[in-house]
């Protein structure tokens, strides 16, 4: 459209700024966005670039130069500009995009309901008495509501996979090591993925293509090649292996009409030519533990940076450094924050680190070479992304163990390293209201493009009824 | 202390924050001391896990460090960096006395 004339990146800045002004104060998407500044990157886009004038919304914890980069914490909340783009920032402007909008998420992605945010709440476009899921519940929630053409999130357990589904959107984590993390704020560096969440498959294809591939500025960042991932998104699943793992579906905590429209989709991908096959991951009921082992281990190492000395929020009364650094960090910092730093530095002191850590670090292998096993008979594994449709905003205030059991389907693929897609397969009802499920689509390590193409047939089978 | 084989484990919350350089009230040592105590022991399963003779995995991808050639590059200007300082004194980050004399 932009190419033919029919419309101009101007126009689609204030048309995303029309539906922000109308939307953004009920669901709470956005924590902020310069107008100002989004018109004049668009009046110097070229369209002939990929992405050209396309504004993309940016997860509040990725660093783009001169934009703020809060967290959702009060420790960054005031005034914090982020002196440098993240790598995924510069390779979307190169790309042509508009980097518009900072999306609310749970603070330093810590969190499945975007309730951890220090900030604001975001609400469920489909009901707003009802979480949009999370950490990346600001980038789902305002793509589902039309307040953004697209949005980057980071997926460290399911943060990108587990909002879209709640909230009807397309959500990618890709595999380790196949997006630079460079600029993006560090929540457990061995899980953290950064990831579009669209509208379409088509377009979360679009958006790891401008970001994915090597740069020097992340050691973990593989120099390997990039397909192209728009390539395959027509050519349907005729032939497929997919492997439906029955711990995924023997799981009681799987609602039975969620475990409906999955099973349905997983039918219908069938009568298409996809080979179903029945494989087992035995670990499944060992992730949650292991990644709530794992991940406040890092996040208690890679959070000790928030001191108050060289940036965001300082607390000083006088009594020395010590007090500084900790009457900056308890009035900086939220409770789930504080409770992941205290229960990370106690799985890694002295005496516990070899019963809790390097335990964990043992399952991680198992749950590794277990999807390594299943991806030798077949191309991808399908099934839910969450047990559940999104749930009532503040049904879990006094007991966060609930929400992370929640995370059972999503977390294995993080700490496997493998890419993993959700894509809408229908609506539950709850209370009157009909309420997103999505589809996961799991590949092996650098496998997107397989997903991709898995997710792309889903599409054209859901589109075509 | 307890270990696997005698209940859930116990944590000294209060003790543990102080090591993070977090200040706690007494609210938030008592609603953590439930919640973390709860955590514990649900991540405790894991101890039922056979894990004998499995190498630990720190890394999810099969390539790990992809070095860049060491070369001389434009890092931050100052002023960029020193502008999200909460104190500066002659382009410095000022911090409170650390040593006493």
């Amino acid at each position: 459209m932009l190419l033919a004339g029919e419309t101009t990146p101007r126009e689609i800045v204030e048309s995303v700024a029309t539906a922000i002004s109308a939307e953004n104060e009920s669901i709470g998407g956005y924590l902020s966005s310069d107008f100002e500044r989004a018109l004049v990157d668009a009046e110097a886009a070229n369209i002939e670039k990929p992405l050209g004038g396309i504004p993309i919304a940016l997860k509040d914890n990725i660093n783009a130069e001169d934009h703020p980069c809060s967290c959702a914490s009060r420790f960054l909340e005031n005034g914090y500009l982020s002196p440098y783009d993240a790598t995924v920032s510069a390779r979307l402007k190169e790309a042509g995009a508009v980097l518009y909008g900072r999306t609310n998420l749970d603070e330093f992605a810590m969190g499945s309901s975007t309730e951890n945010s220090a900030l604001q709440q975001t609400r469920n476009p489909h009901d707003h008495d009802r979480i949009p899921g999370g950490s990346s519940g600001g980038s789902a929630a305002v793509v589902a509501a039309d307040m953004a053409v697209a949005a980057l999130g980071s997926d460290t357990g399911g943060s990108i996979r587990q909002p879209a589904s709640h909230c009807g959107v397309v959500g990618l984590k890709p595999s380790y090591g196949r997006v630079s993390r460079y600029g993006l704020v560090a929540f457990a560096s061995s899980l953290d993925q950064i990831g579009p969440l669209t509208k379409t498959v088509e377009d979360a294809a679009l958006l790891l293509q401008a970001c994915a591939g090597g740069d020097k500025r992340d050691s973990t960042c593989l120099d390997v090649d990039v397909p192209d991932f728009t390539a395959g998104l027509q050519e349907g699943v005729s032939g497929m292996k997919l492997g439906v793992p029955r711990e995924f579906f023997a799981d009681e905590g799987l609602e039975p009409e969620v475990r409906e429209r999955i099973e349905g989709a997983l039918g219908k991908l069938e009568a298409e030519g996809a080979e179903l096959i029945e494989i087992s991951l035995p670990s499944t009921s060992f992730s949650v533990a292991t990644y709530y082992i794992l991940a406040p281990a890092e996040a208690s190492s890679n959070l000790s940076r928030y001191d108050g000395v060289r940036y965001g929020n300082r607390i000083d009364d006088g009594g020395g450094v010590i007090a500084m650094y900790r009457g900056s960090r308890a009035r900086g910092f939220g409770p789930e924050v504080k409770r992941r730093i205290i229960l990370g530095t106690y799985v890694l002191s002295s005496g516990y680190s070899g019963k809790y850590y390097l335990r964990a670090q043992k399952a991680r292998t198992l749950i590794q070479q277990e999807y390594r096993e299943a991806f030798r008979q077949v191309d991808a594994v399908v099934g839910p992304v969450s047990p559940a449709p999104a749930r009532r905003i503040g049904e879990f205030a006094d007991d966060p163990l609930q929400d992370y059991l929640a995370d059972i389907y999503t977390i294995s693929a993080n700490l496997a390293g493998i890419p993993g897609l959700s894509v809408p397969c229908g609506t539950v009802e709850r209370e009157g209201r009909q309420l997103p499920v999505g589809l996961q689509i799991l590949g092996p390590h650098l496998a997107e493009a397989t997903v991709l193409r898995v997710g792309g047939a889903w599409e054209m089978i859901r589109d075509a009824e | 202390m307890s270990d696997s084989k005698s209940g859930p484990p116990e944590i000294d919350v209060g003790y543990v924050a102080s090591l993070a350089r977090l200040e706690l009230t007494d609210e938030e040592t008592a609603q953590f001391q439930k919640q973390l105590g709860d955590i514990l022991a649900f991540v405790d399963t894991l101890s039922s896990l056979e894990v004998e003779g499995v190498d630990p995995t720190a890394h999810p991808a099969p390539v790990i460090d992809c070095f860049r050639e060491d070369e001389a590059g434009q890092g931050l200007a100052r002023e960029q960096f020193l502008r999200n300082a909460p104190d500066t004194a002659m382009d410095q980050v000022r911090v409170p006395k650390v040593v006493d004399s």
